[in-house]
């Protein structure tokens, strides 16, 4: 029972040690940012589970000090309803956080990006938690991208009290300034514990609407003149950067080059120097846009520059310029640094030409294990029955999303052929039906499918596709530790609701006694030219198990 | 003073509990910690690591450079030689004995075990059995924090202490099974010469 058995030793790990040191709190990355929300007053905090972001939220919502300020702590349907709500409780006057993985915001980029434009009201805070090395992720975008793209202020911690600093320091310069500020994190971050120092309770603002109540409103004729305004803004926002305090220029004596560090970069290569001293210049970037005048300054003192980020090389673009001919500037563009991937100690020394020493490699007889579906899980049953299903057919024909279930890509299963972005199951069936593929097959899991799949069911009805959906419903979030599933006890309904024929709607039990029964709804709805809904249901073996425990702890009680 | 650890097992298998105790051990004798853990996709059922940094100094990096680490700990076999490359030359490796077989290809404990014991500084015992043997099969893990604890450079009474705050919660016999599980690994690590 991996996620939460886990999860609850960590909850008790940091309980405990707050117990021994009530100035230090032990906290992740993620709960140094949640703890900071709840200090910092806010009133609510929304988002949708997704890896490395999920415990920020998580927390909030088993904070007992957030239930006593009565924090609305939620989840939501998506990232994008999550940033609207939180961009809603900005325009009323409370401060908000709304917390999402790198490809969540691609799903909240529409209101991040108007939200820009609009401002905020109450402070408003958008936690972007990056994934490079795609841990658990399709791709590893950089999310300081998003923040340039939206022309909005980004902060980026190097480590856990800074994590927390920033979340302050956000909401004041989110209010002052009237804007929504990006706060980026990644992986190793979100998901590494170290000591934290709190700082005292704020109050929850009231509820204060904006000064101009067509603030909110993009009409083009309003949107044109607000935009005038956010260009204004720039300059605050990099003036800000520049006396902010977390870009930070650390002199050294060796100016034959300098080095600029994003984020937790800066803990890589301090690393590298036991004794912490470098010889070369550094400039410590955790807040942008780019100070300029402070990256001028290591600019014309240094020969040459090497620029570490965890992430895209976006400070490094930036610097060198389209036409690359003014100085020397080594990072993951001219290989100095690996172009993919998420930074670590040792890259960093190769980077330098340090010492590098590895010791022993893997012996041959180490073999992968890659991850699995737990045993008894219902997802199981479902592949089982829907590859027999199939036989008959040539391969290539499931469409697949983004759950546990997409571990039936791997051994022994190989039942899916896509896994793209969430929801894009349904509507890439509709698309290769469209082509012509018959049978086409989409499997979404019951939490993916109030996220991103109802539209493109509608799409499908509407079109009468010829399309077989199966909706496997675990009644959970289980990917992500088992959270509220948004849809629990209406998925039929909500077919229904949207127009699929009540008679296509097929609900169905993973279980190894029902294969027969299983298999032959699954052929028949393979057979209708139109579009069918299955729905194998049976509670996430995770969640069951976890919920038998507690119900046996309630009874002994 | 530093000790970097690799904790090393399969999705499920307790780590998490062992680098709590030492955790909270290290904190408790006024030592800096940075821990990196794995969530998400990798927790079911695929092999799971977590770097613990302890120091008497601020340490930088959460993640451990190759070559460094003084000890890995694991609680399987197998796991125990997925991180070679980050043992240091003068570094423990601590494991338990008994597979966590969950994949098809899972190799023969013999070819693994030449493998560990090739290592002069190493401590291998079956936690299962052990655990077992004290009537608690899930103890398995602080039997191999036992096993770990004359390497740690933290007085074994302060990770007794943790354990039993870490489990205070669930009653005095669940206290016991653990400290006692302890105890086992602890009196095994004590007894091998080296």
């Amino acid at each position: 029972m991996p996620v939460n058995r886990d999860f609850h030793r960590f909850v008790l790990f940091s309980k405990s040690l707050n117990f021994i040191s009530m100035a230090k709190l032990m906290l992740l990355g993620d709960e140094a940012i949640a703890q900071a929300a709840i200090d910092a007053g806010i009133s609510g905090i929304y988002a949708y589970p997704g890896t490395p972001s999920t415990e920020i939220t998580e927390f909030v919502i088993n904070s007992r000090q957030a239930k006593e300020g009565e924090i609305h702590a939620r989840w939501s349907v998506n990232e994008k309803t999550a940033m609207e709500a939180a961009l809603g409780m900005s325009y009323a006057g409370k401060r908000a956080m709304v917390c999402m993985k790198h490809v969540g915001l691609n799903v909240a980029a529409d209101a991040f990006v108007n939200s820009a434009i609009t401002g905020a009201n109450g402070g408003l805070i958008v936690v972007a938690a990056d994934d490079p090395s795609m841990h658990s992720s399709q791709n590893e975008q950089d999310s300081r991208f998003y923040g340039k793209f939206a022309m909005l202020p980004v902060l980026e911690p190097s480590n856990q009290q800074e994590a927390y600093d920033m979340v302050l320091y956000g909401f004041d310069l989110s209010e002052k300034l009237g804007t929504p500020v990006l706060l980026r994190i990644t992986t190793r971050l979100a998901h590494s514990r170290s000591g934290v120092m709190r700082m005292p309770v704020r109050d929850q603002n009231v509820v204060k609407l904006p000064a101009n109540l067509r603030q909110f409103i993009l009409l083009p004729a309003i949107a044109r003149k607000q935009y005038k305004t956010l260009i204004a803004k720039q300059h605050d926002f990099e003036a800000m950067s520049e006396t902010g305090g977390f870009n930070q220029l650390i002199a050294g004596t060796d100016q034959s080059l300098g080095i600029i560090t994003t984020g937790i970069a800066y803990n890589y290569l301090m690393e590298n120097y036991p004794d912490r001293r470098v010889p070369f210049p550094i400039l410590k970037i955790g807040q942008y846009p780019l100070p300029k005048s402070i990256v001028e300054k290591i600019y014309t003192q240094c020969n040459s520059l090497l620029i570490l980020e965890e992430g895209y090389p976006v400070v490094e673009e930036m610097l060198r310029g389209f036409m690359n001919n003014g100085k020397i500037i080594h990072g993951r563009l001219d290989g100095t640094v690996p172009f993919d991937g998420e930074l670590n100690p040792n890259i960093v020394a190769v980077a330098l030409g340090l010492n590098n020493t590895r010791g022993r490699e893997v012996p041959p007889v180490v073999v992968g294990r890659p991850p699995s579906l737990c045993k008894g899980c219902p997802h199981i049953y479902s592949y089982n029955a829907l590859n027999q299903a199939l036989e008959t057919w040539s391969k290539g024909r499931v469409f697949s999303d983004i759950g546990c279930y997409t571990l039936g890509a791997l051994e022994p299963f190989n039942a899916i052929n896509s896994c793209v972005d969430m929801g894009a199951s349904i509507t890439m069936a509709k698309g290769a039906a469209d082509a012509g593929l018959n049978p086409a097959v989409a499997v979404i899991g019951d939490s993916t499918f109030t996220h991103s799949g109802i539209t493109g069911l509608i799409d499908c009805v509407n079109d009468n596709s010829a399309v077989t959906i199966l909706i496997l419903d675990n009644e959970t979030t289980g990917m992500t530790g088992g959270q509220e599933s948004a849809a629990l006890g209406r998925i039929e309904s909500i077919c229904i609701g949207v127009g699929v024929d009540p008679n296509h709607i097929i609900t169905l039990n993973p279980s190894p006694k029902y294969h027969e029964e299983n298999l032959s709804a699954i052929k028949r709805e393979l057979d209708y030219q139109g579009v069918s809904v299955i729905v194998p249901r049976r509670e996430c073996i995770q969640t069951a198990t976890r919920n038998l425990k507690l119900a046996k702890k309630v009874k002994a009680e | 003073m530093k000790r970097d650890i690799i904790l090393a097992g399969v999705g499920g298998q307790g780590i998490l509990s062992i680098a709590a105790a030492i955790g909270m051990a290290a904190l408790d004798s006024g030592l800096h910690l940075k821990q990196a853990e794995v969530h998400g996709m990798s927790q079911r059922g695929g092999d799971v690591s977590s770097n613990l940094r302890i120091a008497d100094y601020e340490i930088a990096s959460d993640l451990i450079p190759f070559g460094q680490a003084d000890l890995i700990i694991s609680v399987e076999p197998m796991e125990s030689l997925r991180y070679l490359p980050y043992l240091s030359e003068s570094g423990w490796l601590i494991t338990n004995t008994k597979p966590f077989v969950n994949i098809s290809n899972y190799p023969p404990i013999e070819e693994l075990m030449k493998e560990i014991t090739s290592f002069e500084k190493h401590v291998a015992l079956d936690a299962d059995e052990l655990a077992k043997g004290l009537g608690s099969a899930r103890s398995a893990n602080m039997v191999v924090l036992g096993a770990a604890t004359p390497y740690l450079e933290i007085p074994a009474e302060k990770i007794r202490e943790a354990i039993r705050k870490i489990f205070s919660r669930k009653g005095d016999d669940v206290i016991k099974l653990n400290v006692d599980a302890f105890e086992a690994g602890y009196g095994f690590a004590a007894g091998q010469p080296g």
